[in-house]
């Protein structure tokens, strides 16, 4: 019963998303003000009806309901049940029915904050979400119904892959998803825009707060990911370069040009075709992730069932979708043209070599990402494209982007002297090379990549300190200065953290992959690991084995570490759950991999210096995230919509 | 041209390569397995341990055999549609694979065995030597005891319709 009610309310969210498209559309077009208020109360029962099919999912979920065939594949009766929670997006159809959710949800937030909007624009908006809530709703009930009956219901379920069975992956998939489906209120703004022909000032300034939040869930969203894959993988990486990676990534690629964007084109009114086409591209991006990882045209960890008739769908729906906002940009963007002039060093012409730069970089991950899927569509073979490229096209691309960033926030609009500018910053070069020499020679090897990053991040940070104390000369408290001004600050910050953790773990960290018995003792960078031996233990849904290995550093002191090595009940499958030693300076990482003989086993050992470092900047990234979103000008705007 | 069409232009390009993308399986490496003597066993059978049954003994005929498992969720989906191929006078064998709890036998009365002969591989070791990666795959054995095709995961109405009955009648030729 509450399957089939789940699958009702997706047919009439559908039939509401048609309703919330095609009225507001044509009453914007026509200037008929009834159609333009169905779009608000048809946003928010369209919202309703998903989250009500979504509700009936989860409750399939927790009562272990498997006569539906997506519970009865992603869930098992010993499952616990926040897993069985999270098994509801662990499949490709809840997966799917969570995008639909977070894309209502959205666009729900649009009905409700837009009150100082002109209504024609509004309409827009919600319109252009509407559709693309029609495809989704669409694919769901034509090609991946979650409420599909198994009959007869098998007694049990095949449990949900344990890689998915981790903290990390109860909040990484609704934060990465809030990510890409909000950069689809940022689309539908510079579409409504382009539609009205009306691409100003303010256009850019609705934009930005709802740029700027996608854009924090995310970085957040990678970053849980990333942390997630390093815990539960037992290789001790944080990042591989694997397709559904970049799938995410080159969002949040373009979403950083586009916020960047978007503050030239709202302080400046400069930039304005390239900004729609951003923020076109962001989200055409998302939804390339999405066909991607759905579609399986690219082998990935995340591999789900595919199935082609999905992929021709998305793709169809690509078409649509990307191809129809393509062509209108080509059809509507020549007519708008910037007025303001600026000089050729200024911060408006800093922010578009940054945008040129960060989307040469997305090019190359694209490229990366596609390139065997090139090779095999055109017969030349199947390879897989690895680290080795992008580390290699990547990287260095990245560079001008990050020495870039300490100039931009110092320099000023229209023009600035080029001169007064290297005064300014010639002792934060100064500083940036000594650390770029002293660190890596500190740390006994010299490595020209750590070199290089640790001047940069020396430079970003000096930047950052050298904008808070000439802006502060100008007056003012640190508490008064704006949220955005903090924002911007602290997410630069941020990134010089994230290049210290990064070049460092890349330059200096230590592993090996040894043979242990009881008793048997092994060094690594200064550390002294002692293998007492492995317990079994049963957990819910898993029987395991749990290592002890005591670890002494150096100075003497020492601590315990006990990794696991679990074997899942439903469908025998191992994992490894690694024991960690968190600390500010380093990381010490072990993990179990397999029992040669009673009680001998092979341990990967991991000395992994400055990688806390990385979950650190991603968290103060997303705050400055969230201090930028919430800057008085927007709560301004938002205090007079509640007052009207 | 108006430079405001590149964009479109590079999305179509790509939007080409994904439609032969789709045509393609990255994931389907050609089994080594294929062309070469399917590999000898000799196993008991599911609720009749008594009985053995090895590939040696389909010689001069067209068969698949068919890895599943009581625990294996899609190799449920995939039963009536064995069903019929039974039925229709298809030679089907059964490679019962891992199954610790001992439920294939219960589970065939039940539900009805579309297998010639159903055998036990309990601890996976045939399973090693076809290099069966996970439940359901085919193995179609032509008359010489060579493996022809691996089907990956279940067969459905539209596998069999558009590969393996043509593979079938054009090897029983």
């Amino acid at each position: 019963m509450i399957p089939e009610i789940g699958h009702f309310s997706l047919i009439l969210a559908l039939l509401l998303a048609l309703v919330q498209s095609v009225l507001p559309l044509i009453g914007a077009q026509t200037g008929n003000a009834r159609f333009l208020a169905v779009a608000r109360p048809a946003a928010r029962a369209q919202f309703l009806f998903v989250a009500l099919a979504y509700a009936c999912l989860v409750t399939a979920f927790l009562q272990n309901d498997f006569s539906v065939r997506n519970v009865a594949l992603n869930s098992f009766s010993q499952l616990p049940a926040v897993y069985r929670f999270t098994a509801s997006w662990g499949s490709h159809e809840g997966s799917m029915l969570l995008w639909t959710l977070i894309l209502a949800f959205w666009t729900m937030a649009v009905s409700v904050l837009s009150r100082r909007l002109p209504e024609d624009m509004v309409a827009r908006v919600i319109g252009i979400m509407g559709l693309v809530s029609v495809g989704f709703l669409a694919f769901l009930l034509f090609t991946s119904n979650p409420f599909d009956r198994l009959l007869p219901a098998p007694p049990d379920g095949r449990d949900l892959n344990p890689l998915l069975q981790d903290p990390g992956m109860v909040l990484h998939p609704p934060m990465l998803y809030m990510g890409y489906v909000g950069f689809s209120v940022a689309f539908a703004f510079a579409i409504a825009a382009l539609l009205s022909g009306k691409l100003d000032a303010a256009w850019a300034r609705w934009s930005r707060p709802w740029t700027t939040v996608a854009w924090t869930f995310l970085t957040m969203g990678i970053a849980l990911g990333s942390w997630w894959a390093y815990i539960e993988l037992g290789w001790g990486g944080w990042w591989f370069w694997d397709p559904t990676e970049n799938a995410s990534f080159m969002p949040w690629l373009a979403g950083t040009a586009l916020i960047h964007s978007l503050a030239v084109t709202e302080k400046r009114g400069v930039f304005k075709s390239w900004t729609v086409l951003l923020a076109i591209t962001a989200f055409s991006l998302s939804l390339l992730g999405t066909f991607l990882v759905r579609s399986g045209v690219l082998s990935s960890v995340h591999a789900f069932a595919t199935d082609p008739a999905r992929g021709a769908f998305i793709l169809g729906f690509l078409a649509v979708v990307i191809g129809g906002s393509l062509l209108l940009y080509a059809l509507r963007a020549p007519t708008m043209l910037g007025s303001a002039r600026f000089s050729a060093f200024s911060r408006e012409s800093l922010l578009l070599v940054n945008n040129v730069v960060l989307v040469a970089a997305l090019g190359s991950v694209l490229l990366g990402t596609l390139y065997p899927l090139f090779l095999d569509a055109l017969g030349m073979g199947k390879i897989s494209v690895g680290a080795p490229y992008f580390n290699a096209v990547f990287v260095p691309l990245m560079v001008p982007v990050l020495f870039l960033m300490a100039v931009g926030p110092l320099t000023r609009w229209k023009g600035a002297s080029l001169p007064d500018m290297v005064v300014r910053l010639r002792l934060a070069f100064a500083v940036a090379v000594v650390a770029a020499v002293a660190v890596p020679l500190a740390a006994g090897e010299f490595k020209p990549w750590v070199a290089l990053g640790m001047g940069l991040a020396v430079w970003i940070a000096y930047g950052v300190a050298l904008g808070f104390t000439e802006r502060l000369k100008r007056g003012g408290s640190p508490w008064t200065l704006p949220r955005g001004f903090w924002g911007m600050q602290l997410a630069h910050l941020s990134m010089a953290i994230g290049i210290v953790g990064m070049a460092l773990v890349s330059g200096y960290e230590g592993e090996r992959n040894v043979k242990m018995a009881v008793g048997d003792t092994a060094q690594l960078a200064g550390y002294t690991f002692t293998f007492k031996g492995a317990e079994a233990f049963e957990g819910p849904n898993y029987h395991a084995a749990r290592g002890h290995l005591v670890v002494k550093s150096e100075s003497g002191s020492e601590f315990s570490l006990r990794p696991e090595k679990r074997l899942y009940n439903a469908g025998g499958m191992p994992m490894t759950e690694a024991g960690i030693d968190y600390g500010v300076l380093r990381d010490v990482y072990v993990a179990m991999g397999e029992e040669i003989e009673p009680q001998v086993w092979t341990i990967r050992l991991f000395y992994k210096p400055f990688i806390g470092w990385l979950w650190f900047a991603a968290a103060l990234m997303s705050l400055g995230g969230a201090l930028a979103a919430s800057d008085r000008r927007y709560r301004i705007a938002l205090k007079d919509k509640a007052a009207a | 041209m108006n430079k405001r069409l590149i964009p479109l232009i590079v999305f179509l390009v790509l939007a080409v390569f994904f439609a032969i993308g789709l045509t393609k399986n990255p994931r389907e490496v050609p089994s080594p397995f294929i062309g070469k003597p399917a590999p000898a066993f000799r196993l008991p059978e599911v609720g009749n341990p008594a009985k053995t049954f090895g590939p040696e003994e389909m010689r001069g005929q067209v068969w698949m055999l068919n890895v599943w498992a009581p625990w294996c969720v899609s190799c449920r989906q995939e039963h009536g549609v064995l069903m019929q191929l039974q039925a229709q006078g298809v030679k089907l064998v059964g490679l019962n694979w891992k199954d610790k709890d001992r439920e294939a036998a219960a589970l065939l009365a039940r539900l009805g065995s579309p297998y010639l002969s159903t055998v036990e591989d309990l601890d996976g070791r045939v399973g090693i030597d076809y290099g069966v990666t996970g439940t359901p795959e085919t193995f179609v054995v032509d008359k010489g005891g060579i493996i022809r095709f691996k089907q990956t995961g279940p067969i459905t109405e539209e596998v069999w319709k558009e590969k393996l009955e043509p593979m079938l009648k054009e090897l029983a030729r």
